[in-house]
């Protein structure tokens, strides 16, 4: 049987593909428009829980889908952080040859952030649909069955607990054990991931550290601004004649902070929170690199071993074999993964910049409005009377 | 009305220069010197330029004029000199008076002051004025020979009749309020004002570590690189330029710094009543005192005490010769402080009507001045918010191309 894929090439079968990596390699070129997609998950709804034992949020996870997979087309449940982080963790342990998303930071520090201010709850929001967002993109990840009941149980806890039972029955799911080997040689492209995810990942905490710089800047401006404003407006009332125009010149300053202060909290919300994500997600990509370097030593040590052997006709054993195939499919799955992952982060980015340049402009608009608006009020002549 | 010299008369503080020279006590010090150019208007216009006068002056002889004027001219709000030393600093701007950006707007507050002097219509036409302008050698002495420091009230006399006067004219008292209120505001909008610089700076500075990062960055990235790098270049623009916006900041920080001095010529002129209205209440006083004394000693009756009455009591009463004589004296004393006092009444009504004259000139000017200050800050705002547009509409740009 030939296999071969779209556009003609034929499949390598020199060694059992796993279903997976060729599911993969099949899907590369899928489109991430609205017509090839079959489904659709978003988060949105959070609500306040209170217990006894304790208090916490949960979200509305929303999904529509055309999958076969899926039992019914349209599902609506409720989720709380935990329930993410036990996802995530699942489909670690279930695809260990994939990178998973990372999800917004588990602890914060709770007499600093409120844990259930707007903002708080809103930028937690997003970046938990963003997380299932880019496991419902991925063409592996999105089939897991952890995250099928993830988005489809109205009890997730009864699952939970029945954990290790249906692990087994998934066959995808492989053991990897981290046993030490020794690496022989990195193949140069995991090389090259690693040492532009350590310079990425440094990149991004620096301008992280700036962008942070730059809001508590514009905050200690913002408090110098709050009280010059209103020093114009104390002298206006000393004049006669300049009253309106101080009066004007302090308000027009009054418009100018509120529209700063919009600028620091949209770059608090919006910006910070993806920066971290991404340094987060290098974080796991790297973990995922080791792991495979992780399984091409083991391999190398077992052939080793073998060719130390002094046989007329030497078999390689079945096992020696497994690991081949463990390589192979963990070096197509990542390799596949690094390139989906170059890409999203080049559009996150994108947009996210732009969506910083945008900000500003804006903030620069509202100012600009404000003192052009007041210029007739300056030059206004009073009546003769 | 004749006209004023402004009309008459190109003025221009066209150069500063740092100089060395030895002082009152033999000391080396350096000063700055400021060139004075003058130039008589043609109004003719027939292409030939008159030709242009120039003498060197420094700050201290400036300020020889000023106080000149201020005491010859007590009930006009003389114009202000731009500050001696630097104040309402924020960090990036030098308190040093050698600093040439000091150096170069101080050379333009003293053109500024020239003109306004040279644009009232009752100092310029004065002649210690005109020979500042124009007679080099000699000047100090000219000054210092009209003796105009023998006039000054001292410091002491003045709060003394601030605190004394019984009847000052309403109009003083309420404009001795308004000017300390607009000293306060004034200096607490400079102060403020500072601050907001200083912060802005460091706002716009900032900035331009994303130049660095994002040029650091786009070493390891592919499709990414170009946009990340000239995004960078424009966050590096984007910093620089706020140095040109709170330059320019500074003349408008100027601008009012010329009005909290002015605040302070105008407490001069009510000042000034004060000590005439007090001086005319204590000639009345005396005026009064003597009459009474007068008539005490005529018809022998004490109505007052007086320790001259207590001692002659005790030492026995007076000839009546030697009563004549006093009383004499007295009537002399009484009509000479009654056409003392009939003159200092003059007087003070004159200052009141000419300083009143002068004061709602003034404040026609202040109006129109600060008017026109609020404008030019106002289009400075709208200049940097443009600026601040267009930098981030090219970073934008740029992170469209990633």
């Amino acid at each position: 049987q030939d296999l071969s894929l779209p556009n003609g090439t034929p499949v390598e079968t020199s060694s059992p593909a796993s279903s997976s990596s060729l599911l993969n390699r099949l899907q590369l070129d899928d489109d991430l428009d609205g017509e090839t997609r079959d489904l659709f998950v978003t988060v949105d709804d959070p609500k306040k829980h209170v217990c006894t034992m304790e208090t916490y949020i949960t979200y509305r996870v929303t999904t529509k889908t055309t999958r076969a997979e899926f039992d019914l087309p349209e599902y609506s449940v409720r989720r709380r952080y935990q329930d993410f982080d036990w996802l995530r963790n699942k489909l670690e342990e279930s695809q260990p040859t994939h990178l998973i998303p990372p999800l917004p930071e588990k602890f914060v520090v709770k007499g600093v952030v409120d844990r259930f201010s707007e903002e708080f709850v809103e930028t937690r929001r997003k970046a938990l649909d963003k997380f299932l967002k880019r496991i419902t993109d991925h063409p592996v990840l999105s089939f897991n069955e952890h995250f099928n009941v993830f988005l489809t149980a109205k009890d997730l806890n009864a699952y939970k607990k029945q954990g290790m039972a249906l692990l087994s029955k998934v066959g995808e799911s492989v053991k990897y054990v981290t046993g030490g080997y020794k690496l022989r040689s990195r193949p140069l492209e995991f090389a090259a991931m690693g040492e532009y995810l350590d310079t990425f990942s440094l990149k991004l905490g620096t301008i992280d550290r700036i962008a942070q710089r730059i809001i508590k800047e514009q905050l200690e401006y913002l408090v110098e601004l709050r009280e010059y404003g209103p020093v114009y407006s104390t002298w206006g009332g000393l004049e006669v004649e300049l009253s309106e125009p101080l009066e004007g010149v302090s308000a027009c300053i009054g418009n100018c902070c509120t529209a700063l202060e919009e600028l620091s909290e949209d770059m608090t919300e919006d910006f910070l929170p993806v920066l971290r994500e991404y340094i987060l997600y290098s974080e796991s990509m790297k973990n995922v690199l080791k792991k495979r370097d992780q399984v091409q030593a083991e391999y190398e040590a077992k052939l080793e071993a073998v060719a130390l052997k002094k046989e007329d006709r030497p078999k390689v054993p079945t096992d020696v074999e497994k690991c081949q195939d463990r390589v192979e499919c963990f070096n197509a799955d990542l390799k596949a993964d690094m390139e989906r992952w170059q890409n999203n982060k080049r559009q996150d980015f994108r947009q996210l910049l732009m969506g910083m340049a945008d900000k500003n402009i804006q903030y620069y608009e509202k100012c600009l409005t404000a003192w052009e608006s007041i210029i007739p009020l300056l030059q206004d002549k009073p009546e003769t009377k | 009305m004749e006209d004023c010299l402004a009309k008459k008369m190109e003025i221009t503080v066209s150069e500063a220069e740092k100089r060395t020279g030895r002082n009152a006590m033999n000391m080396q010090e350096t000063y700055t010197a400021y060139l004075i150019e003058t130039r008589a208007v043609e109004s003719q216009g027939e292409g030939q330029c008159a030709p242009v006068d120039s003498l060197w002056r420094r700050y201290s002889e400036f300020e020889l004029l000023r106080n000149y004027l201020s005491v010859t001219y007590p009930h006009i709000v003389v114009p202000p000199l731009p500050e001696k030393r630097a104040d309402f600093v924020w960090h990036k701007l030098s308190a040093d008076n050698m600093d040439p950006d000091f150096v170069e707007r101080r050379r333009i507050g003293l053109e500024n002051f020239l003109l306004r002097v040279a644009s009232h219509p009752v100092l310029c036409q004065d002649k210690i004025f005109y020979s500042f302008l124009t007679q080099e050698g000699g000047w100090k002495e000219m000054v210092n020979e009209t003796g105009f420091q023998l006039k000054a009230d001292s410091r002491l006399k003045a709060l003394n009749a601030t605190f004394r006067v019984k009847n000052p004219d309403k109009r003083f008292t309420e404009l001795k309020h308004y000017s300390d209120e607009l000293q306060s505001v004034i200096s607490h909008l400079l102060r403020v004002r500072a601050r907001v610089a200083d912060r802005l700076y460091g706002v716009y500075k900032v900035h331009g570590n994303y130049g660095r990062v994002f040029s650091e960055w786009s070493a390891i990235e592919k499709e990414m690189g170009d946009g990340l790098q000239s995004a960078g270049h424009h966050m590096d623009v984007y910093a620089a330029s706020i140095d040109d916006i709170l330059e320019e900041e500074e003349h408008y920080a100027d601008q009012l710094k010329e009005y909290l001095f002015y605040a302070e010529a105008l407490r001069a002129v009510c000042r000034k009543h004060e000590l005439m209205q007090y001086d005319l209440e204590m000639a009345a006083q005396d005026l009064t005192s003597k009459k009474q004394q007068c008539e005490e000693l005529a018809t022998g009756t004490v109505r007052t005490f007086s320790l001259k009455g207590m001692t002659s009591k005790l030492f026995g009463q007076e000839t009546p010769e030697q009563r004549e004589a006093k009383i004499k004296v007295l009537e002399e004393q009484i009509q000479e402080g009654e056409e003392q006092l009939k003159s200092k009444n003059l007087e003070g009504r004159d200052f009141v009507k000419s300083a009143w004259a002068d004061i709602e000139r003034f404040k026609e000017q202040k109006n129109h001045d600060l008017k026109e200050a609020l404008i030019s800050y106002a289009v400075m705002q709208i200049s940097m918010c443009k600026k601040g547009i267009q930098v981030w509409t090219n970073a934008k740009e740029c992170f469209s191309k990633m």
